[in-house]
């Protein structure tokens, strides 16, 4: 048994203990705990992982409250039923509130939750069916047959089930294949959509996860205290979600109970001294809440989790992946089969014109450089060309069918992969994890299948052909390591594998050498040769002459925007225009 | 409904959302220049109508602590600054504007509170208290934060506007208080009965707002703060310290929150968690405009005043309701109007 096993065998011990040792004061408050920490899990997910801040989640925990209790009280429905239907609800109103604001940017959907997360509070104190700021009261206890969940003591055992599960499930999600994804939608969702990822689904899918958790939370609180009232959604309740989320920092889902559990007791504390001071009741606690929350915001973003980790056993760097057969892999085109027609292609940024008329070609199994001064446009050509940009005239084919005007996900899945100027990893994941992204097209399984695990065969096939691909391009030892602590020349190499794990027919890298020792350009120059030789094509951009001209076959030389001259290394080393455009032309 | 009303609820819009667009553009002037969602304007709304009202009542405003101990902390952050600078000359410079400055004003409110100092003088005191708590809490919450992404400093109003409400509660109770109307009169236009307040709120509004115009087209500050709006990295490369711009935005946001509770304060009793709804519907209108253009986000508050008016006719009870569900349509027209994304990530 290892230490961190012994670490959750102890966890797991003192869950099942409390309810049968604590007392009831002690048991209450660790059932709130409980139905906090599921709010917050969403929030750690959603905010935490994928940069999405909702000061709104009450209103999804009150939806579902108040549906159960109409349905149960007013209708007669059985709680289970209640669930059902409260889920339903939920996940209609997230759906509705992400599709409106998701396209937008981040703060408009922050504004939103609260502005909503009022009209849900006021809807409800104003509603007479729903008891106005009085609320429903007689709600029945869950029971399952044989069993009531009706004290304190009992209901423990079902939150802290579900939250348990709960817990479980989105470590399951977040070390998956859609986990990966996750992780890469706060700050690189633009790598993440050329590696196929539908960022936008992908949001959209977290945001009703999240509220889908809330709402757990809001049945199990309904049936838990018998009784709903408005007060326990109001717009407080959103900002304290939020607080306990950021307490308990994003790096892990337990940080979710460690948030919950804080923010639960301090203010139960607080809620008793702090009226006494002021000789009045009233919401104190925000005070201390939100120069906490201001001080840790100064400090750190981690939030609290990491200072409670380093009481607990250091945890193992991950594994390497087991032996697993490939995934599917790609038909490759015939040697010399036209592979890319670039045609009259343009881009305007506002009056400066990046791109201009340019048309070339590429064979299969052919390395094509694209070379030309700083600011020659060869960059936007080649966001042009892989979907990150949408041209303004012309068109690009591959393998004869038209792909300019697709989304760069859908041109990922015809076949082309790439790697940025500006390296675009995920900078605390690690190399593994950054690379397997790249297979993400290469796996289909989806989010429940993650959390339920069943997702495991098929990802520790893309785990082992990310580490093939590590291992093919000499980083083998670097496997674990968090890719934002290599060298930049190695974080390039780190793309070109996770370009590699696409299994892509095109091969499209922005300046790989740019940062490398010369040994390393050397076992670059190797690689990339061994890869044409494999019947790989690769567009090239490159600055280093020397690495170029002894590599690619034919090159293709850009001046402001536009095509200067094409043909084998040796013709444009001799080119009279060209060596203009480079040295500034010869007397 | 009938003309009459109708015209009657115009009017009511009209003033109410005069106090929106007031609010929406100082939103969104500091959004433009510090990247912060300014929550807490909501508090200054509150804290200056409050502050006004309890001057009325011939008594010292809880303000004047915050005032003194906001002063203190920002002197104690400064000297600690100066001292690890070594640059220890400072200090009396320090102790005299961060401490003495604000101390002098809640002296002065101290002693003239019992006195009857008359309606406009209790305007400019209630003004002098409040609007320096906002560059005191630009530099206590959101300098350390200088750098932060646009959510991170979200949440850190969150945060300030968590400790400003509770301060308020602290320092004003759970009591709301009404402040008497700068003017009391009535005037007959055709049907409608045009109260003064009403006439104070619009032409004040309008008077601001041309100010905002004028300072931002015609003075060096305003130029430079429309600069640091722009390019933030640009502004700072030509000598606008972003510090300097943050801070100016937060007196002008302070001074245009503080301005609308003195205003609305007649109209609506304050309480000390009021503020937070008013700001919030200044935000509504801000979104329409998309968090960026001004006249768009003026027109978008005005709308939500009436929308606001029309609905507590039609359905007093879900008022607040309608109008922050108004924000799903508003967001939607925005989302198919944005072009879609050229997405340039932010950075980690």
């Amino acid at each position: 048994m290892s230490r961190s096993q012994r670490v959750a065998a102890a966890c797991l011990l003192a869950l099942v203990a409390a309810p049968l040792v604590l007392p009831e004061f002690y048991v209450t408050l660790l059932d709130y705990i409980g139905l906090a920490t599921l709010v917050v899990l969403g929030l750690v997910v959603m905010t935490g992982v994928a940069g999405i801040v909702s000061f709104g989640q009450q209103a999804f925990v009150g939806i579902a409250a108040y549906t159960t209790a109409g349905l149960t009280t007013l209708a007669g429905w059985s709680p289970w039923g209640g669930l059902a239907a409260s889920l339903a609800c939920v996940a209609a109103c997230a759906l509705l509130i992400g599709l409106v604001t998701l396209r937008l940017s981040g703060h408009y959907l922050s504004i939103a939750t609260i502005a909503w997360g009022i009209a849900i509070y006021y809807l409800f104190g104003n509603l007479p069916q729903l008891g106005q700021y009085s609320g429903i009261d007689n709600l029945p206890a869950v029971t399952i047959p044989g069993f009531a969940f009706d004290t304190g003591r009992k209901s423990y055992v079902l939150i802290w089930a579900i939250t348990a599960a709960a817990l479980l499930a989105a470590r399951n999600l977040l070390e998956s294949r859609t986990g990966r994804a996750i992780r890469a939608l706060r700050f690189r969702s633009v790598m993440a959509e050329s590696c196929g990822v539908d960022t936008s689904a992908l949001k959209l899918v977290i945001f009703v996860y999240a509220a889908l958790l809330a709402g757990i939370a809001g049945w199990l609180h309904a049936h838990y205290l018998r009784f709903v009232s408005p007060h326990a959604f109001g717009v407080n309740a959103g900002i304290d979600y939020l607080f306990m989320a950021v307490i308990g920092g994003a790096s892990q889902v337990w940080g979710a109970v460690v948030g919950a559990g804080i923010m639960t007791v301090l203010k139960e504390w607080l809620k008793d001294i702090l009226p006494k001071l002021f000789q009045h009741t009233g919401n104190y606690e925000t005070i201390v809440f939100g120069a906490l929350m201001l001080l840790l915001l100064h400090r750190t973003r981690d939030g609290l989790a990491p200072a409670f980790a380093r009481w607990l056993p250091p945890r193992a760097a991950g594994e390497l992946p087991r032996e697993a057969p490939a995934p599917p892999r790609r038909e490759r085109p015939a040697a010399g089969t036209p592979l890319l027609q670039v045609q009259g292609l343009a881009k305007r940024f506002g009056g400066l014109v990046a791109v201009k008329d340019l048309s070339f070609s590429l064979g299969a199994g052919e390395i094509l450089g694209l070379i030309g001064p700083n600011g020659a446009g060869k960059s936007t050509v080649f966001n042009l060309v892989s979907g990150t940009l949408a041209a303004d005239g012309g068109s690009v084919h591959l393998l004869g069918e038209r792909i300019d005007g697709l989304p760069s996900r859908a041109i990922a899945r015809r076949g082309l992969a790439r790697t940025f100027q500006h390296v675009n990893l995920v900078s605390h994941m690690s190399v593994l994890d950054n690379v397997a992204l790249g297979a993400h097209l290469r796996g289909n399984k989806g989010s429940a299948a993650a959390m339920l695990r069943a997702d495991r065969d098929e990802e520790a096939r893309l785990l082992a052909e990310a580490a093939r691909q590590i291992e093919r391009v000499g980083l083998a030892e670097h496997t674990l390591a968090a890719a934002g602590s290599l060298p930049l020349g190695q974080q390039r190499v780190v793309e070109i594998a996770r370009a590699l794990a696409a299994d892509p027919v095109l091969l499209l890298l922005d300046e790989p050498a740019a940062g490398l020792r010369y040994g390393e350009k050397r076992a670059l120059a190797d690689l990339l040769r061994r890869l044409r030789a494999e019947g790989l094509t690769i567009l090239l951009v490159e600055h280093d002459m020397e690495f170029v001209m002894g590599l690619v076959d034919r090159l293709v030389v850009m001046d402001f925007g536009e095509k200067l001259a094409q043909g084998l290394p040796l013709e444009i080393q001799r080119d009279p225009a060209v060596i203009e455009a480079y040295l500034g032309g010869m007397e | 409904m009938n003309g009459n009303i109708a015209l009657w609820l115009v009017q009511d819009g009209v003033t109410n959302g005069a106090i929106y667009a007031l609010l929406a553009l100082a939103l969104l002037l500091v959004f433009a220049v510090t990247r912060i969602i300014f929550v807490p304007q909501g508090d200054f709304i509150s804290y200056a109508g409050l502050t006004l009202g309890t001057l009325q009542l011939g008594q010292v405003p809880g303000t004047v602590y915050l005032l003194a101990g906001g002063g203190a902390i920002v002197a104690l952050i400064e000297a600690t600054a100066a001292l690890r600078a070594g640059k220890s000359a400072h200090l009396p410079r320090i102790a005299v504007v961060q401490l003495g400055v604000p101390l002098a004003i809640a002296a002065l409110a101290a002693w003239a509170a019992p006195r009857q100092i008359g309606p406009a003088l209790q305007l400019a005191l209630t003004l002098a208290i409040v609007v320096p708590l906002g560059p005191m809490l630009y530099r206590i919450a959101y300098r350390p934060l200088a750098n932060a992404s646009v959510l991170v400093l979200f949440i850190a109003s969150m945060a300030a506007h968590y400790v400003l409400t509770g301060l308020g509660l602290v320092i004003f109770g759970g009591e709301g208080l009404r402040s008497n109307a700068i003017s009391d009169a009535k005037f007959d236009v055709g049907v409608l009965h045009v109260g003064a307040q009403s006439l104070w709120v619009v032409g004040s509004s309008l008077v601001c707002m041309t100010a905002l115009w004028l300072f931002f087209e015609r003075s060096l500050y305003g130029k430079a703060l429309r600069a640091t709006a722009i390019n933030r990295i640009g502004a700072r490369l030509v000598g606008i310290p972003t510090a300097l711009a943050g801070r100016l935005a937060f007196v002008l946001a302070a001074a245009i929150g503080a301005l609308s509770g003195i205003l609305i304060s007649p109209i609506t009793t304050i309480y000390y968690d009021t503020g937070l709804m008013i700001g919030l519907k200044g935000f509504v209108g801000a979104i329409l405009g998309g968090m960026a253009s001004y006249p768009l986000a003026a027109l978008g508050a005005l709308g939500v005043g009436l929308l606001e008016s029309f609905a507590s006719f039609w359905a007093s009870s879900l008022k607040e309701t309608i109008v922050f569900t108004f924000i799903i349509p508003v967001l939607l027209w925005r989302s198919l109007v944005s072009r879609h994304p050229v997405v340039e990530d932010e950075e980690e």
